[in-house]
């Protein structure tokens, strides 16, 4: 029963990962490929680690395990955030069918700044403040 | 049990060789980045499969350091990208 339960996390995580794969080699633009291995291949490590789990089943390596998914369930949203913020920064083309993007309008690539359009002349001046760098 | 962890390990050496596709044809950098970090998620994985395989639970902490070693490249990409260093797609 334990063998069953195990293999079938293992072909299901190796599943999940090789569907992360696929999506990064068939998805258009960065974002879309962004969205298929961050998910699904953190899902798929997730897998492996129960059964490694479910395999040795000593409270040691159980934690250790245990802390190999939360780690990953930390970084994995953390790494995609930043890695997709940068492909926006350095102009990296969407896809021709995009229907939204709510940062275009709002986002000005020279000066990087952001605007909500709600601005008034009075908030819109930039206030120096201590913390300024020089 | 060895035939299913064969098997998960075709899938995911499959998995690798498919990233690496993405990793020689990916027009930008940021593509190639992410293709990275899911080669570095698929090594865990494959270390993970290689653990129960060989009944070492050392294996596990090595898993660690990979996606540990994973992340922190993904972030030095990020603002390498960022910063806007030399490109060379």
């Amino acid at each position: 029963m334990i063998d069953f339960i195990k293999g079938t996390l293992i072909i299901g995580g190796a599943l999940f990962i090789l569907l992360a794969s696929v999506g990064l080699l068939r998805l258009p633009d960065l974002l879309t490929r962004m969205h298929a291995t961050t998910k699904a291949a953190a899902l798929g490590v997730i897998l492996v680690m129960l059964a490694a789990a479910m395999h040795f089943a000593e409270v040691g390596i159980v934690a250790r395990s245990f802390a190999i998914i939360v780690f990953i369930l930390m970084t994995a949203p953390v790494a995609a955030h930043v890695i997709g913020r940068a492909g926006y920064f350095v102009g990296s083309k969407l896809w021709s069918g995009t229907v939204k993007d709510e940062l275009r309008p709002n986002y000005d690539p020279l000066t990087h700044e952001l605007k909500s359009g709600l601005e008034t002349q009075e908030n819109a001046k930039r206030q120096p403040r201590e913390t300024d760098p020089d | 049990m060895d035939t299913v962890i064969l098997i998960s390990q075709v899938i995911m050496s499959l998995a690798l060789i498919l990233t690496f596709v993405r990793v020689v044809r990916g027009p930008s950098l940021p593509d190639r980045v992410v293709a990275l970090e899911l080669f570095s998620t698929t090594v865990v994985g494959l270390v993970g499969v290689y653990a129960i395989k060989s009944d070492v639970a050392s294996f596990l902490d090595a898993a660690i350091v990979i996606a540990l070693m994973g992340f922190l490249a993904a972030i030095a990409f990020a603002r390498f990208l960022e910063r806007g260093g030399p490109r060379d797609d």
